[in-house]
């Protein structure tokens, strides 16, 4: 070794060297840069997920928490009817949403794509604003809009059109699900859009040239071409709104109640910590296992029509 | 008629966007118009015109800390958010570096989970740490929430920024905070003023995390929510309603209108360089 003391210096030098060549990288500055963020998003957003996963396996043992790893929780959630019916009804609801959403939702972003023409962005606008205001206002919009002696049924009946109000509006499934597909309307228009843009047109062009007719022009160069689009509006709607309390809440009434009215029980009431986060890692596994059932059979039918 | 690209434009395509829009629009017109109606019910046909559920806004004591809650609350997270955006967009715009695509799917996240999930779990977090339930755990909750949407807001600000112009101000003898201050933040400022409206517009709106992480001190929209029980205070609430559906479609004009005008200086400045 002392006899090498030159070649040490040379490696030292060079490792120096590398070092100062690695801080002044893109790739050091780029991290350095992020890492504030980075950070709060781990600190708050990682860590208390990892955190409800941990409570997920842990059990409540009167005011105290047992570190011991158990599955108890899981089969609760899974078995015990009033949770299986709880998670049963929100993965259907959530669903139906989202397919609704984006079904009726894919004219309106093909209506800006293909003949906003200069206005693009101000179609655009018009369609976010309402999703900029209060979700919790808008919620409650709905409930006087289905009410018993809400606007719709006091306005048909001075039209003339019932004589008695209908009471079947509010307070069930059906009501939940017009509330969300309201709610989430912007959130399917915009990746949609974002995908019919990128088509290039003469594509389109192309099909019709070559004899296809409107519907199969659709089916077989539109659609597919869309469907990143299509695929992520459907993952943007139904993985939060499983989760939805407000709306079950104030529109759902008995036959509406979604799985976050028993998760929040858990953390109010109920206060058994582990199994409201056994309950809430179920949801989001089951719904993010249907969400990629959902893309992998959207990809299938594509392939297939073409 | 036939479009440009040969794609007909039928006839109820127009048809239907316009009830797309009714459909979109109907919730948030409704309860300007039934705060103005001089009765307690909301049915029609409407009673009469009235200014008094505004006038009653007035002397609520209670509403008016829950909108001051809310006015620190959406400050302090539309500073928070922006400012840890600013540096996430900036690093993801101006460099490349490995774990890039993790870090912005970590930051866009709570865009793609049930709300409720990050609730609970910022409150276990929370009450683990032995830290009250206050505004500032509201605050620190919704700042992850407001950062996929700042984050949104100032990547497309950024991204279309021509470096050489900052290359040139370094090589000129600037230093590199002095650039930043004199050559890109005048270029960026709109969508940075951008990003602050919408994060306090969130903010603002915001209640699955506020009525979790709030404690005794409520924003607006838990103070709503404790309001909605009793019936004979609808009207009321739809007052206060309707002012924050204004204030929100106010704020968030102005934010489109700076984020078109930002889009259009990048824009010019790309042609004029090119």
């Amino acid at each position: 070794m002392v006899a090498l003391p030159g070649s040490i210096e040379t490696e030292n030098r060079r490792s120096v060297a590398g070092r100062r060549r690695w801080t002044s990288s893109d790739e050091a500055k780029g991290l350095t840069l992020i890492s504030p963020t980075l950070l709060y998003a781990l600190a708050l957003l990682f860590l208390p997920v990892l955190i409800v996963i941990a409570y997920s396996f842990w059990s409540q043992d009167y005011l105290t928490i047992d570190r011991s790893f158990t599955l108890e929780n899981y089969r609760i959630a899974l078995t015990e009817p009033i949770y299986r019916d709880l998670l049963w009804r929100s993965l259907t609801i959530s669903l139906a949403v989202s397919v609704i959403t984006v079904v009726f939702s894919y004219p309106v972003a093909w209506f800006i794509s293909f003949h906003g023409g200069v206005h693009k962005n101000l179609w655009l606008f018009l369609i976010t604003v309402p999703c900029w205001t209060s979700y919790l206002l808008r919620v409650m919009s709905w409930k006087v809009i289905l009410g018993y002696q809400g606007v719709l049924n006091t306005g048909l009946m001075s039209t003339g059109l019932i004589d008695k109000p209908v009471a079947s509006l509010l307070y069930n499934s059906n009501a939940v699900i017009i509330t969300l597909v309201h709610s989430w309307a912007a959130f399917a228009i915009l990746p949609i859009y974002v995908s019919l843009e990128k088509i290039d047109r003469s594509l389109i062009e192309a099909a019709h040239d070559l004899g296809d007719n409107k519907l199969w022009s659709f089916l077989r160069v539109t659609l597919p071409l869309s469907l990143p689009g299509v695929i992520s509006a459907f993952l943007i709607v139904m993985i939060p709104t499983v989760g939805d309390y407000v709306t079950p809440k104030l529109v759902g009434g008995k036959d509406g109640v979604m799985i976050a009215t028993a998760i929040q029980a858990q953390f109010g009431k109920g206060a058994n910590w582990p199994l409201g986060a056994a309950l809430s890692v179920t949801t989001m596994v089951i719904v993010s296992a249907m969400a990629g059932c959902m893309v992998l059979a959207l990809k299938l039918f594509v392939r297939r029509i073409k | 008629m036939s479009g440009r690209h040969g794609i007909r434009k039928s006839r109820w395509l127009p048809a239907y966007v316009t009830v797309y829009l009714g459909f979109l629009y109907l919730p948030i017109l409704l309860l300007p118009i039934f705060s103005f109606n001089d009765a307690a019910s909301t049915t029609f046909p409407l009673a009469g015109f009235t200014t008094k559920w505004y006038a009653s806004l007035w002397g609520n004591t209670a509403m008016l800390v829950a909108a001051r809650n809310s006015l620190i609350v959406g400050i302090c997270v539309s500073v928070l958010s922006t400012g840890l955006a600013i540096c996430a967009a900036r690093a993801v715009t101006r460099y490349k570096f490995r774990g890039q695509h993790a870090a912005t799917g970590l930051l866009m996240a709570p865009l793609f989970l049930p709300e409720i999930i990050v609730a609970v779990s910022l409150l276990m977090i929370v009450l683990q740490l032995g830290i009250e339930l206050s505004l500032a755990t509201v605050i620190l909750g919704q700042t992850v929430f407001c950062l996929p949407y700042a984050l949104s807001v100032l990547i497309s600000g950024f991204d279309g920024f021509d470096r050489s112009l900052e290359e040139a101000s370094l090589d000129l003898g600037e230093t590199a905070i002095g650039t930043f201050r004199r050559v890109t933040l005048p270029v960026v400022a709109p969508a940075i003023i951008s990003s602050l409206l919408v994060s306090f517009t969130i903010s603002l709106d915001e209640f699955i995390l506020a009525f979790f992480l709030s404690g005794t001190e409520p924003t607006l929209p838990v103070y709503i929510w404790g309001q909605l029980r009793f019936a004979a205070k609808l009207p009321g609430v739809l007052a206060l309603g309707s002012l924050m559906i204004a204030l929100s479609i106010i704020l968030i004009t102005i934010a489109e209108i700076l984020r078109r005008r930002a889009e259009n200086r990048l824009k010019a400045g790309a042609s004029v360089h090119g």
